[in-house]
Order: C-alpha cells, then sequence, then structure tokens
C-alpha cells in the first residue's frame, strides 16, 4: 500500500511539474509584458511567441507515442492529453493575440480569404477545436471506436500550421527547415511502425 | 597591548558619506526620475549623451521634416530589419557590432567621370550635414518617423559627374560573412551582397538623402553605418545599409527582393495603399511605438504621403504594373 502511494504521489508531482513547465512561455510572455519588455512592436512579439509555444506543444504531443515505442514506457501516454489541451490553449491565445493586438479586428474577411498563411493558420486551429472537446473520459466513451480516427486530424492540423509558418518568411528559413525536420520524424517514424495508414484521419481501422 | 573596543553601532570613518557625495546623489536620482519619465514619453528627449557614437554638426531641414510623433531613439535602434544580422527584429542590435565601419570605403564605378574608390569623408565632406524628420513606411506594414543626419543623395551624385548614358544607380551593401552572421546562414534566400537601385531621376530627387546620422549622433551599426540610403516614398527595403559601392548604369539594375520573390517585390516599391503585398494588405500600417493591447493602425497614404514632391516621376506609370 504504502508503495502503491508513492508511486500515485510521484505521478501527480510529475504532472505538476509538465503542467508549470508548459505554462513557462506564457509566464516569460506576461514577465516581459509587465516589464515593457517587448519592444516598439509588442503585439507582433506577443502572437509570435504565442503561436511558437503552440506548435512546439503540438510537436511534443506527437513525440509522446514515439517516446513510448522507443523507451519502452508506456506512462509517457499520461501527459499526452494535457500537452494538446496546453497546445490548444496557446492556439486560442494566439488567434485572440492575432484579432485584437495585430489586426486590430480590421479588415477580417479579406484576411481570411485571401492570406493563405492566414487560411492555412486557421485551418490548423479549426482542425484542433474537435480534438479538445472530445479530450475528456465521457467524450472518449462517447466517441468509442472514433475517437481515434479523429484525434488523428492533429498530423494534418501539424502540416498546416508548419505550413502557416513557412509561408510566412521572407528570406532565411532556417527555423522553418529545424521544425519541419522534427515534424517530418515524427510522422515518418508512425508512418514507418504502424503503416502509412495510421496518419489518414477519420478513417477507421 | 591595547585593543580599541568600536561599539556595534559605530561604522568607520571610511563608510560615512562626504555631504558633497550625498548632494550629488540626490541630484542624480531626480535626473534619473527626471530621465525615466522623459522615456516614458518616447521622442521627447533629444541626442541625449549617453547615446554611442559621435555628436554630428547639422543643421535642421524644416522643409524636409514631418512634425509627427518621432519614435524614440531606443524603439530605432533595436527594431531593424538588417538580414545581414539575422532576420529577427532583435539580431542587428544584438550583432551588428561584429561588423567594423571605420575605416570604411565607397567604390564608384560605371557611367560616370569620377569613379574610383573613395573613403567615406571624402565622398561627404564638401557637403553640410541636415537634419530631415522622414517617415519610414515597411513593407510589412509598419513605420517610424526618424530624425535621419545626412547629405541631399543628389549633391554627392553631380559631383560624380554621371555621363548622359547613366540612367539608373545601383547600391550595394557590404559583403562580409565573417562580421556578418547572416550572410553565414545556410538557408537564406537572399542572394548576398544586398542590392538596390534607383531611376536617375529618382535618386536626383530632392528627398533622396545619403543618411550618415540619427538623432543628432552618427548611425549604430544596426541602422546601417556608417552611410545608407533614405527613400522615404518607397518601402523601407529600398533604404539600403551600409553602403559599398555606388554604380552608375544604363539598364535597370535587379535589386535583391526582385529576385528573391518578383511577384512580390518590384524595382520601384513605391508606397501605395492601392497596391497589396500578396500576403497582405498595404492600406493601413501599425505606427510603432504600438501599445501592447491596442494596436495604433493609421491609414497608409500614397508615396507615403510625398507625393508633392515625387508623384510627377511616375506620371502615365501603372502603379499596379510598376509595384
Amino acid at each position: 500500500m504504502a508503495v502503491a502511494g508513492g508511486v500515485k504521489w510521484r505521478g501527480v508531482a510529475a504532472k505538476c511539474l509538465v503542467f508549470l513547465l508548459a505554462l513557462v512561455p506564457l509566464a516569460l510572455l506576461v514577465g516581459d509584458i509587465l516589464n515593457a519588455n517587448l519592444g516598439p512592436d509588442p503585439g507582433q512579439v506577443i502572437t509570435e511567441a504565442l503561436g511558437i509555444a503552440a506548435f512546439q506543444l503540438l510537436l511534443a504531443t506527437l513525440a509522446i507515442t514515439p517516446l513510448k515505442k522507443i523507451t519502452g514506457w508506456n506512462g509517457w501516454l499520461r501527459y499526452r492529453r494535457m500537452l494538446g489541451l496546453f497546445a490548444f490553449f496557446y492556439a486560442v491565445l494566439h488567434v485572440l493575440a492575432f484579432l485584437q493586438l495585430l489586426l486590430g479586428w480590421m479588415d477580417l474577411w479579406a484576411t481570411f480569404t485571401r492570406r493563405p498563411y492566414i487560411i492555412a493558420g486557421a485551418g490548423a486551429f479549426l482542425l484542433m477545436m474537435p480534438l479538445a472537446v472530445t479530450s475528456t473520459r465521457a467524450m472518449m466513451k462517447r466517441a468509442g471506436p472514433w475517437w481515434k480516427p479523429l484525434h488523428r486530424l492533429i498530423y494534418l492540423s501539424a502540416v498546416l500550421a508548419w505550413v502557416h509558418f513557412l509561408w510566412q518568411a521572407r528570406s532565411d528559413i532556417t527555423e522553418m527547415v529545424v521544425y519541419g525536420v522534427i515534424l517530418a520524424a515524427l510522422l515518418l517514424a508512425r508512418a514507418f511502425w504502424f503503416g502509412a495508414g495510421s496518419l489518414v484521419p477519420l478513417k477507421k481501422a | 597591548m591595547f585593543i580599541k573596543q568600536r561599539p556595534t553601532w559605530s561604522i568607520p570613518e571610511s563608510e560615512v558619506t562626504p555631504e558633497s557625495v550625498y548632494l550629488n546623489r540626490r541630484k542624480f536620482m531626480a535626473g534619473a526620475i527626471a530621465s525615466a519619465a522623459a522615456l516614458s514619453v518616447p521622442g521627447l528627449l533629444r541626442a541625449e549623451d549617453t547615446r554611442p557614437g559621435a555628436t554630428l554638426d547639422y543643421r535642421a531641414a524644416p522643409e524636409f521634416s514631418t512634425d509627427e510623433k518621432m519614435a524614440s531613439y531606443d524603439a530605432i535602434t533595436t527594431y531593424n530589419n538588417f538580414y545581414e544580422f539575422g532576420t529577427a527584429k532583435g539580431d542587428p542590435s544584438r550583432y551588428a557590432s561584429e561588423m567594423s565601419v571605420d575605416p570604411w570605403t565607397v567604390e564608384v564605378e560605371g557611367e560616370c567621370a569620377n569613379p574610383g574608390k573613395y573613403a567615406l569623408e571624402d565622398l561627404l565632406k564638401p557637403h553640410q550635414y541636415q537634419e530631415r524628420i522622414y517617415r519610414l513606411r515597411c513593407v510589412e506594414a509598419w513605420s517610424m518617423v526618424i530624425p535621419w543626419v545626412g547629405v541631399p543623395l543628389a549633391e554627392v551624385i553631380k559631383r560624380l559627374e554621371p555621363t548622359n548614358d547613366a540612367k539608373f544607380v545601383y547600391f550595394e551593401t557590404l559583403h562580409n560573412p565573417e562580421q556578418m552572421r547572416g550572410q553565414r546562414s545556410l538557408f537564406s534566400t537572399v542572394d548576398w551582397p544586398y542590392r538596390e537601385g534607383l531611376r536617375m531621376d529618382e535618386a536626383m530627387n530632392e528627398l533622396s538623402f545619403l543618411a550618415v546620422g540619427l538623432y543628432g549622433k552618427t548611425l549604430p551599426n544596426q541602422n546601417g553605418a556608417p552611410v545608407r540610403l533614405v527613400v522615404p516614398w518607397k518601402y523601407g527595403f529600398k533604404s539600403i545599409k551600409s553602403i559599398v559601392r555606388i554604380r552608375f548604369m544604363k539598364e535597370q539594375p535587379k535589386s535583391s527582393w526582385e529576385m528573391i520573390a518578383p511577384n512580390e517585390y518590384g524595382f520601384y516599391a513605391n508606397v501605395n495603399p492601392d497596391v497589396d503585398h500578396p500576403r497582405w494588405s498595404q492600406k493601413m500600417e501599425r505606427r510603432l511605438p504600438s501599445g501592447v493591447f491596442r494596436p495604433n493602425w493609421i491609414e497608409t497614404r500614397k508615396f507615403n504621403g510625398y507625393g508633392d514632391q515625387v508623384a510627377g516621376l511616375y506620371k502615365g506609370m501603372d502603379l499596379a504594373r510598376y509595384y
């Protein structure tokens, strides 16, 4: 009993630690806002930082299965939902920051119909919504056999998020290449282990 | 043995602050509070002594200046596009000190009577510096108001005596990967050196300016030291920095951004709210510094508001085609 209790507490502590780590980008940003440390165009800096945090957490979510496969430890799965929800949390803040701090809610129609990088980003965000909504245990039960095929939408969302990032490049694409290599490795590892079909969303196995 | 015991509350003479120092400290604090207050109102303080660079001798040129609120020295020198030092806005102020700007030589070549290698001082010496407060509109839809110090480009060009065949002026930025880390990047799409060009009549327009300073002092490296172009009616990327070559040409040269993405950036690059960038609108601009929670949007003006001086240059031209 005592041992099991110790393991349980360690699990809770680890979850708390991951929770706090996921809040670090937001804490840094809030600190910079309070210290007026963001330069002459704070809206741009805030929006970019939130977008990058969302994308990094999306990649972290995608890294769980490969980590499980490589280390043989199933415990990684305990953090996946939290990481995915944090990715969505930062994506929501990113979209709100874009609308309020950068766009000022102007020119919405043209922005969302005529700017390819915005369309890609909006697509990535929209695809995350059903995943966030169906992330609870109750919804998992209700979705039943459809839950897994539905949640494979995350691959498409991640690719769109990367395209959204790439299409903003003006000349140097070093950062985009680095993230692209990581994303490609995570997706190719899945295709290698489970077959290319495992990447196709909304298709029941 | 004689040991002097000191009560615990006493402090040695060496630790007592002399009255004069104490009073100076109060004065210092008052000064610090005043300058902190001044800094919170951007553009209030001009040419403060703590700024790096040499103080320049110049006259004001109000006929070429706007009275719009200037961006602070801090904003102008920490928010830069100078891809030779990296693509993030903060990269140039972080890394531009790796560039050495003294001595500086400008090579003049092509269709002119006085080609040659000029030490920067010799190129500029005969001219009196003036201060012009210009709007700078970046193609990325933000803008700043900046007090430049420099000389009209036309004055310098006249001394170089271009021939009748000189229809265009071409400029090049320093190419030195050892000092410019952005030029060492593996995934840059810029074919270094950075190049720009103007039509001869554009270069001779009274607004075209060669800047050597801002806020009364020599340019910080990140702003294009020691000499840069300022063409305020065109998008910022036309205002090429750290110039090492001026060439008079018969043919229209290709600019760097035209080479990278000709569908997005043209040779003329005149500020024009009616012609959108393919990836974003050019109707409005964020005038910086902008607040955190409300973007400081203003309407973009054709030719960046300098139409009176330059619209004549483009009479009869389809500016949607020659963007």
